[in-house]
């Protein structure tokens, strides 16, 4: 529960921090200007809406994460064989990751065919990523495995399946992107969404790595 | 998005004109709000029943033939869950956080109505399906409220089969419901104040759902990660929590799992769970007092803060439920410690509240009565809390009706009263009808009475060493007589405070018909949501333009000023300031 405890104590830290860098030490009573915070934050909705989204989703890996730490110590453990298939599988969602980047990159610059090719790319390297995973799923052994094999494959199901989960939900949005590009929605209006699905795909791209790294090294 | 949700946009108004789209799929925050309420209550009222039916059962054992153990077991579990998640959680968050949150900032509708609306009918599912688990084979679960492995999934326990794989998935429908609507509830808070409306102009209302928000997103994910992993064990074998067992002599497939382990996710999220339900009731409580005394909250500053320390410091508390749980006894004197420390902000709330009466105008309305009701039960409850917070003096009282009185004072008991206090003193807006102030003080009076009568003997009874979750108790040598009659008493109690609650759904319906017309601002409050320009409040809330905020929410008696109250949109008037900056002592 350690790590859950320091992402605790990390996003406690941020909160404060925001909240008092939202001057909450105003005295309430005495202020009668209306200068500083003056009531919306000059953000978009839908990012304070992501970022607040992928705190909850780090919280719920960080305790998956936590429970496969404190469950390797109890008994009957055995570390997984990394199937290598996983190798490429994690290159794959990079190269989703630079192509979702490209698309934002190609929507600031103005270029329409550009970001449209990359959405659909990153688009279709994440099916790709997904359908490695399968693939991984089947090679980690055979589902009796699931049962009656090391709780660390269990956990390789569990945590690979979270995951997809997320990003097949992440894929939802893409869609919904693409299909108001191909209904001509203007570049500067598609912008956010662009930077939104960026922004979530690096994120889960970096949730897919600790968990990579937490099966290979923990 | 359907209609303009951001302080400072100024586009038309969508407005749905089909029955169905303003009352059932509306995403109107003051509709959704009143549906979240609605089952929440509805589902509240059932687990009232399960526990009067426990208690007939404990206050004249043997008397009643059709309640068998496992029944009881069922009773205790779905009582316990449905209080705390699908009533409690719900009713804060989904009810009065929908209602409270938009017009209470300013804001024209949550930011995200789709979504929100989306929230309830996850919500309604969730509900849905738990309640489905009375009709399934085996009943439900009655692996208690905690649901520990391994009992809950092993044959023997009741619902050990479909009832417990029931209660999961309804489980994670609600986190998943609760994801999105807490989404909205944080991000409105965040963006869509009107002008002026600082965060240290929020009402306390506000900050304690806001925070209790935070609290919930961050900490029902450990609910979710434990309810997955419980579910695979119970329906596909995995050993995440099951150890090796041998049940009805034979050994189950299960090898190696950790018990503790689903322990210590469990409470990772009861703990702050606690806090997601008081946090809204502190910030309720404190307007609810302030208002009715016409006098400022007593250190607005600090109590923001404290509302922050509770819940950070809610995060690290969460083994002290864990002390005879068998975990490292090391462990015991770190969670003893912050224990302890967290008593220190909510203690300066408790003071906060008691220094707000003092010298106040009080109006011994309904809302105060409950209000004031809130900061007896709370205080008793805290003080209980000390008690089982060191691990020496928990030890003993762990497994006795001393924990059972503890909780339901500080965590039943209390928040409900401020739930009762929110609905008396929102009813005039919300439906423009003023209650029968007669039938609620008989209301306030037969519960906080009741409530006493219930809960004051269990910690006798706890200290007796009476243990809980006992179907019967039997003829046991250290239980003396009395404390069958004690039982009795309670029981008796229990009915009365019960059909109490019969009183308030009458008043409420009656007031409903035939209540007097409520005027804008019938207590004479300064925040936002008693300033709209229609009562109720109509969709959009503001008409076409959005309020300016220019004061906090507390000037109640500034000297010199026309009235004992000004609203936090009216203009600071040069001559008389904002307040305390004039001197007053208030």
């Amino acid at each position: 529960m350690s790590n859950t405890v320091i992402f605790t104590a990390l996003a406690s830290g941020v909160i404060v921090w925001f909240l008092i860098a939202s001057r909450l030490t105003a005295k309430s009573w005495e202020s009668q200007d209306e200068k500083g915070d003056v009531g919306a934050i000059h953000t978009a909705p839908e990012r304070i809406g992501l970022w607040i989204f992928m705190a909850v989703v780090t919280s719920l890996f960080s305790l998956f994460i936590s429970a496969y730490a404190m469950r390797m110590h109890v008994g009957a453990w055995c570390h997984i064989t990394i199937p290598n298939i996983l190798w490429v599988n994690s290159l794959v969602l990079v190269a989703a990751s630079i192509a979702m980047q490209r698309a934002r990159w190609a929507a600031d610059h103005g270029s329409r065919s550009g970001a449209r090719a990359a959405l659909v790319m990153g688009g279709m390297l994440s099916v790709a990523f997904l359908a490695g995973q399968l693939v991984a799923w089947q090679q980690v052994g055979p589902s009796v495995y699931f049962i009656s094999g090391s709780p660390a494959i269990a956990f390789f199901y569990v945590l690979s399946a979270a995951h997809g989960l997320h990003l097949i939900g992440g894929l939802w949005v893409l869609g919904r992107t693409v299909s108001r590009f191909a209904a001509g929605a203007e570049l500067v209006d598609l912008r956010l969404s662009l930077q939104l699905c960026s922004v979530y795909w690096h994120f889960l791209l970096l949730v897919w790595l600790v968990v990579f790294g937490v099966l290979l090294y923990l | 998005m359907a209609y303009v949700a951001i302080a400072d946009r100024d586009a038309p108004i969508h407005d749905p004109h089909t029955f169905f789209l303003k009352y059932i799929w509306s995403q109107d925050h003051k509709v959704i709000a009143i549906q979240y309420a609605i089952v929440a209550i509805s589902v509240g009222l059932v687990a009232l029943v399960l526990s009067g039916l426990m208690r007939l059962q404990l206050g004249f054992p043997g008397t009643f033939h059709f309640i068998e153990p496992q029944d009881y077991y069922q009773f205790i579990t779905m009582h316990g869950m449905i209080m705390v998640i699908y009533l409690l959680t719900a009713l804060f968050l989904g009810g009065f956080g929908n209602y409270l949150i938009p017009l209470m900032c300013g804001a024209r509708d949550m930011v995200f109505p789709y979504m929100n609306m989306l929230s309830f009918w996850v919500y309604l599912l969730a509900v849905l399906v738990l309640m489905a688990s009375f009709f399934v084979p085996g009943g439900p679960t009655g692996a208690g409220w905690t649901l520990y492995p391994p009992q809950a999934i092993t044959q023997g326990t009741p619902g050990a089969g479909l009832g417990i794989i029931l209660m999961l998935i309804s489980l994670g429908i609600f986190i998943v419901a609760f994801t999105m609507g807490g989404l909205n509830y944080v991000t409105t808070v965040l963006q869509a104040r009107c002008r002026g409306m600082t965060l240290m102009r929020m009402p306390l209302s506000v900050w304690g759902i806001f925070m209790a928000t935070i609290l919930g997103l961050l900490a029902f994910p450990a609910l979710l990660v434990s309810a997955v992993m419980m579910t695979l064990d119970s329906t596909l074998g995995t050993s995440f929590f099951m150890p090796a067992v041998m049940s009805l002599g034979e050994k189950l497939g299960h090898n190696g799992g950790s018990p503790l382990l689903f322990q210590h996710l469990f409470w990772f999220f009861g703990h702050p769970e606690v806090y997601i339900v008081a946090l809204p009731a502190f910030g309720i409580v404190s307007d609810l007092l302030s208002t009715h005394a016409r006098k400022n909250i007593f250190g607005y500053r600090m109590m923001v803060w404290a509302i922050i320390a509770i819940g950070g410091l809610s995060f690290v508390v969460w083994a002290h439920h864990m002390y005879v749980s068998g975990m490292n006894p090391y462990f015991g004197f770190f969670f003893a410690t912050t224990t302890l420390i967290i008593a220190i902000p909510t203690a300066i709330k408790v003071y906060n509240w008691v220094l707000t009466l003092w010298k106040g105008d009080i109006h011994l309305t309904v809302p105060m009565m409950f209000a004031i009701g809130f900061i007896f039960t709370f205080i008793h409850g805290g003080l209980t809390g000390l008690f089982l917070g060191n691990v020496t003096v928990d030890l003993p009282l762990s497994d006795t009706y001393f924990v059972v009185a503890h909780f339901h004072m500080v965590m039943g008991v209390s928040p409900i009263l401020v739930v009762f206090g929110a609905i008396y003193h929102w009813f005039p807006k919300i439906t423009g009808r003023m209650w029968n102030q007669k039938l609620g003080m008989v209301h306030f009076w037969m519960t906080f009475l009741g409530t006493y009568a219930i809960y004051l003997p269990m910690h006798y009874l706890g200290i007796l060493g009476v243990p809980r979750r006992y179907y019967a108790l039997g003829n046991t040598d250290f239980i003396p007589d009395s404390v069958h009659s004690i039982n009795a008493a309670i029981t008796i109690s229990a009915l009365i405070v019960a059909a109490a609650q019969l009183v308030f759904l009458f008043n409420m319906i009656m007031s409903l018909r035939k209540g007097e017309k409520a005027p804008p601002n019938p207590w004479r409050a300064t925040t936002l949501e008693w300033q709209t320009p229609d009562t109720p409040p109509k969709h959009g809330n503001w008409g076409p333009k959005l309020p300016v905020v220019h004061r906090w929410a507390y000037d109640y008696s500034v000297p010199g000023a026309k009235e004992d109250f000004i609203p936090q949109n009216e203009p600071v008037d040069p001559k008389l300031g904002a307040g305390r900056d004039h001197g007053t002592h208030r």
